[in-house]
C-alpha cells in the first residue's frame, strides 16, 4: 500500500533531479568541506527543511478533513518573536540564555496559535478554511507588531546555528526535521492516534458513535501543525539572521498543502502519508532550486512551478492514468509506461 | 367525480439494478382529482417507482400512459414538460434566495434579454394567493417556517402547469398546524383536478387526506385499495407481509426458559427529547432480547440513540445496573458497557476507507485510549478470530470495508461492538438490506449472545424476526412508546400489528 502510494512522488523527484544532472554534471556530487557536507542535494534538503516540517503538520490536519492556512503567519510570528527576544536578551547577556529564551518564546507563541486554530475548529465548529484564515491575516499583523514593522538583523552567533549550523557534518535543520518526523511517525504508528485521525477524517459521525473523542483529536492536530510551523519559523529566521514580519513564510501554507497533496494524501481526509508529504516538500524545493540553477528566467518561475504541479497532480489521479495512459499501453508495440507517461505529461502542459 | 379513465397509468413496470430486482411488474393508476397514497416499508420500491415516473431512472419493462397516450419519460426535464412534478422529502430549495427566486429558478421570465422581476413578483404572488398564502415574496425563503417552504416548493412544482404532483414525505418535518395548512392546499389542488401522489409514514394522515392507495412490498405490487374501506390493521399487514422464512436453526421459543427474575441492566424513566420521542420508561434485564417494533419514523431509532448518548435527552433519568448515570456522549455510554450499531450503516457505521481490521478494533481502541495501542499481532489475532466466528467474507483483515457486501459490513460492525464485550447491545435494523443467509446468522448470534448474559435491544421492521428472537416487545407509534408485550405462545404478528396501528381495525 505505502509502496504504491510513494511510487509516483519518488519517480517525479528523481526525474527533476535527473534534469539537473543534464545541466550540471556535478549535481549529485557531495563533498566534505571544512567538516561540512556540501553539494546541491545537501542544499535542497537543508533549504527544504522548513517546508518539510510544515508539510508534516499539515498532513495530519488534512487527514482530519481540515486545512491550516495559518502556518505562513505562524512562521513569521515565531521568527519575529525569537529574533526580538534575542535582540533584547543580548544587551545584558552574552551566554546562551538568550537563545533558549528565544526558542521558548517562539515555540510558546506557535503552540498558542495552534491552540487558537484548534479551538475555533473543534470547539466552536468554524469551518477550518475560515477559522485558519483568521490567523493567516491576524498572525502576520501580530508579527509586524512584534518587529515594529522593521526588518531587524541579529548579530548573535548561537542563533544562526539553528538554521545554518552543522552537527557531525550534517546541517542541523536536518536533525530537526528528522526529530519532528520521528515524533509524528511514532505517534501515528505506535499509538492509536493514527487510527483515530484517519477515522475522524473519513467519517466523523461514525467515529463519534464508536466512542472516539474527535474534538480532542482535531485540537491536537492543529496544535501540532502550529508547533511544526514554529520550528520552521525558527529555522527560516535563523537562516537569514533577521526577523521579517512582513515576508517571512509568505505563501508557505500553499506550498505545504501542495506538498501534502503531491504526497498522496487526499484533501477529503482519511488516509494520510507522512513520508509522501516529506517527498512532496522535497519535490517543491528541488523544483525551485532547479528553476534557478538551469537558468529559467525568474519571471516565469511561478508558471513553470504551476505547470509541473499540474502534471504531478494528473499523474497522481488514477482516473487520469486510466483514461489517458491505458489506450497508449494497448498499442501493439508496448512502450515502457514511464515513457508514454512523460510524453503525455508534456502534451497536457 | 368521473373516474372512467385514469389520468396517468403505469403498467407492468420492472426495474432491475445489478443483483437486485427493485420493481417487478408494478402498476399505478392515478385518476383526476384524487389523492393517492403510495404505501410500503423501506425498500419496498416506492422511491424507485417515483424515480421511474419522473425520468430519473429508466424502466426495463412496462408502459406509462398519460391522458391515454403512451409516453416515454427518460429525463426529469421531460417529466416536467409533461406536467409531472415532484416535491421531495427535504425541501430542496435554496433558503438564502428569495421566495420569487426559488419559484422561478431555472425558468425565469425573460423580457428583452433581461429578467422581468416585476412580472415574476406578480406571478409568484398570484400563485401563492391561489393557495391562500399571503407572504412577502421578496424575503428570503429561510425566514419562513418549514411548512411555508414546503408550500413554496409546491408552488414551484405547480408553476410548470402540473398535471401530476408527487409529494414525497411532505409532512415529516411539519407540526400539526402546519400539516393542516398543507392539507388545505392539497384539498384545493384536488378540487382543481390535479392527481396527487402522497407518500408518508404517518397512517393518520394517510387516512385523513388520501382517497385511494397502492401498496408495494419488496418491489412487488400488492394491491390498489380505497383508503376508507381498508382497515389500518390490514393495511399494515399488507405492507409488512406475513411470510415466515425458515426458522429451524433459530431459537423457536425464546420464552420457554424463564430463569426467574434476573438483574436489571438498564432502566430508563421518563426519558424524552422534544421533537424526537415522547417520555418513555424502559427496563432491560440481563440476558434478554427486547424487540422494538413500530413503523419507520415511529421513534425507534430516536429512543435507542438516547440510551446510547448519541443524542442528549431533555428530561428523564437513566440507570445502569441500578446506578444513575448521565449519558451525554457515546464515549460515556461505551464506558458503561453499552454498545450501539446504527441503522445507517454507511453514514454512521462503517469507515469506508479503512480496513476490516481498523474498523473492527475502533471502538475497543477508543475505549483503551491513544497510548494503549494494541500491538499489531494482537489486533490480527482478535480480528482473525472474529472473521472466523462471524464467517466474514473475504477473510482478509486488510481489505477495505467499503468493498464488502452489506451483510459482511454489518458483521464487521457487530464484531466492533462484541470486542468491547458490552452488557447491553443496541442493534438498530442490523438485518436491513442484507441477504437471508446473513440475516439468519445474525439472528442466531443474537440468541447465543443473550444466552451468555448479554442484553440486547433489537430494532427491526420485520415482525417475524422480532417474534423469533425477542422475549419482550415494545411497540412505538408516532414517537411514543405505546405498549409492551410479553412474547408468549399465542402472540402473533397480527397482535403486534394491531398495536402498531393503534388498536383500530
Amino acid at each position: 500500500m505505502l509502496k504504491s502510494r510513494l511510487f509516483w512522488p519518488v519517480i517525479i523527484l528523481l526525474i527533476i533531479l535527473a534534469i539537473n544532472l543534464f545541466f550540471d554534471p556535478g549535481f549529485f556530487k557531495i563533498e566534505v568541506k571544512n567538516g561540512h557536507l556540501t553539494g546541491s542535494l545537501v542544499d535542497i534538503v537543508n533549504r527544504g527543511a522548513p517546508l518539510m516540517l510544515i508539510s508534516i503538520g499539515m498532513t495530519l490536519v488534512i487527514a482530519t478533513k481540515g486545512i491550516d492556512l495559518g502556518v505562513g503567519s505562524v512562521i513569521a510570528m515565531s521568527g519575529s518573536i525569537a529574533a526580538m527576544t534575542v535582540v533584547q536578551g543580548m544587551a545584558s547577556d552574552t551566554s546562551l540564555t538568550p537563545l533558549f529564551m528565544a526558542i521558548a518564546a517562539a515555540l510558546g507563541l506557535s503552540l498558542a496559535a495552534g491552540l487558537w486554530n484548534g479551538l475555533l475548529v473543534s470547539r466552536i465548529g468554524i469551518q477550518p478554511i475560515v477559522a485558519t484564515l483568521i490567523l493567516m491575516v491576524a498572525g502576520r499583523g501580530i508579527a509586524q507588531l512584534i518587529t515594529d514593522g522593521q526588518i531587524t538583523t541579529i548579530y548573535y552567533e548561537p542563533y544562526s546555528f539553528i538554521g545554518g549550523g552543522y552537527l557531525f557534518a550534517i546541517p542541523f535543520s536536518v536533525y530537526l526535521v528528522a526529530a519532528v518526523l520521528g515524533i509524528a511517525l511514532y505517534m501515528t504508528k505506535k499509538t492509536a492516534l493514527g487510527l483515530f485521525i484517519q477515522s475522524v477524517g473519513a467519517n466523523p459521525e461514525a467515529s463519534r458513535l464508536a466512542g472516539i473523542n474527535s474534538k480532542n483529536i482535531i485540537l491536537l492536530v492543529y496544535l501540532f501543525s502550529g508547533f511544526c510551523a514554529g520550528v520552521g519559523g525558527l529555522i527560516l529566521s535563523s537562516n537569514v539572521s533577521s526577523a521579517d514580519g512582513n515576508n517571512a513564510g509568505l505563501w508557505f501554507e500553499l506550498d505545504a498543502i501542495l506538498a501534502v497533496v503531491i504526497g498522496g494524501t487526499s484533501l477529503m481526509g482519511g488516509r494520510f502519508f507522512l513520508m509522501g508529504s516529506v517527498i512532496g516538500a522535497l519535490i517543491i524545493q528541488s523544483l525551485t532550486t532547479t528553476i534557478y540553477s538551469i537558468g529559467i528566467p525568474p519571471e516565469t518561475n511561478l508558471i513553470v512551478k504551476a505547470v509541473v504541479v499540474i502534471i504531478v497532480c494528473l499523474l497522481q489521479s488514477p482516473e487520469f492514468r486510466q483514461k489517458v495512459l491505458r489506450p497508449r499501453m494497448k498499442k501493439p508495440h508496448k512502450k515502457e509506461p514511464e515513457n508514454s507517461l512523460n510524453e503525455q505529461g508534456v502534451k497536457i502542459s | 367525480m368521473e373516474k372512467h379513465f385514469p389520468k396517468l397509468e403505469m403498467k407492468g413496470i420492472t426495474k432491475t439494478f445489478p443483483g437486485v430486482k427493485a420493481l417487478s411488474n408494478v402498476s399505478l393508476r392515478l385518476f383526476p382529482g384524487e389523492v393517492h397514497a403510495l404505501m410500503g416499508e423501506n425498500g419496498a420500491g416506492k422511491s424507485t417507482l417515483i424515480k421511474v415516473l419522473t425520468g430519473v431512472y429508466t424502466k426495463d419493462e412496462g408502459t406509462v400512459t398519460l391522458d391515454g397516450k403512451p409516453v416515454e419519460v427518460s429525463t426529469p426535464l421531460e417529466a416536467q414538460n409533461l406536467g409531472i412534478s415532484t416535491v421531495y422529502q427535504e425541501v430542496n430549495l435554496c433558503s438564502n434566495l428569495s421566495v420569487v427566486e426559488n419559484i422561478f429558478i431555472g425558468r425565469e421570465i425573460i423580457k428583452r434579454g433581461r429578467i422581468d422581476w416585476k412580472e415574476m413578483n406578480r406571478r409568484a404572488k398570484e400563485l401563492l394567493t391561489e393557495l391562500n398564502l399571503d407572504i412577502d415574496v421578496s424575503k428570503t425563503l429561510g425566514s419562513y417556517s418549514v411548512a411555508i417552504q414546503q408550500m413554496v416548493a409546491i408552488v414551484r412544482a405547480l408553476n410548470v402547469k402540473a398535471k401530476v404532483l408527487i409529494l414525497d414525505e411532505p409532512t415529516s418535518s411539519l407540526d400539526l398546524n402546519e400539516v393542516q395548512q398543507l392539507f388545505a392546499t392539497i384539498r384545493k389542488l384536488k378540487k382543481d383536478g390535479l392527481c396527487i401522489v402522497f407518500i408518508s409514514h404517518f397512517l393518520d394522515q394517510i387516512y385523513e387526506i388520501t382517497d385511494r392507495l397502492t401498496v408495494l412490498r419488496n418491489g412487488e405490487w400488492i394491491g390498489e385499495y380505497k383508503t376508507q374501506s381498508l382497515p389500518r390493521y390490514e393495511l399494515i399487514s399488507k405492507m409488512i407481509g406475513k411470510e415466515f422464512i425458515d426458522s429451524k436453526s433459530i431459537n423457536e421459543n425464546p420464552v420457554a426458559e424463564n430463569k426467574g427474575v434476573s438483574e436489571t441492566v438498564m432502566e430508563a424513566a421518563q426519558l424524552s427529547k422534544a421533537g424526537n420521542i415522547h417520555p418513555f420508561n424502559l427496563e432491560l434485564r440481563k440476558g434478554e432480547i427486547m424487540g422494538l417494533a413500530g413503523l419507520l419514523g415511529s421513534g425507534r431509532s430516536e429512543l435507542a440513540r438516547l440510551l446510547f448518548g448519541a443524542d442528549k435527552a431533555d428530561s428523564g433519568t437513566i440507570k445502569v445496573k441500578g446506578k444513575k448515570v448521565h449519558l451525554n456522549s457515546p464515549k460515556q455510554a461505551i464506558a458503561h458497557n453499552i454498545a450501539f450499531s446504527s441503522e445507517n450503516r454507511k453514514s454512521e457505521g462503517i469507515i469506508g476507507d479503512l480496513s476490516i481490521r481498523e474498523n473492527m478494533i475502533l471502538a475497543l481502541q477508543g475505549r483503551q485510549g491513544w497510548f494503549n495501542y494494541m500491538p499489531r499481532k494482537q489486533q490480527e489475532e482478535i480480528v482473525d478470530e472474529y472473521i472466523k466466528l462471524l464467517n466474514i467474507n473475504p477473510p482478509n483483515p486488510e481489505q477495505l470495508i467499503k468493498n464488502l457486501s452489506g451483510g459482511n459490513q454489518q458483521k464487521v460492525l457487530l464484531a466492533r461492538w462484541l470486542l468491547t464485550n458490552p452488557d447491553l447491545l443496541i442493534l438498530d435494523e442490523p438485518t436491513r438490506g442484507i441477504d437471508i443467509g446473513a440475516k439468519a446468522e445474525i439472528q442466531k448470534l443474537m440468541v447465543s449472545l443473550s444466552e451468555k448474559g448479554m442484553s440486547i435491544l433489537f430494532i427491526s421492521s420485520e415482525l417475524e424476526e422480532i417474534l423469533r428472537t425477542c422475549k419482550r416487545i415494545s411497540v412505538l407509534r408516532d414517537r411514543e412508546k405505546v405498549s409492551e408485550l410479553e412474547n408468549r405462545e399465542h402472540i402473533t404478528q397480527q397482535d403486534i400489528m394491531r398495536e402498531i396501528a393503534g388498536g383500530v381495525g
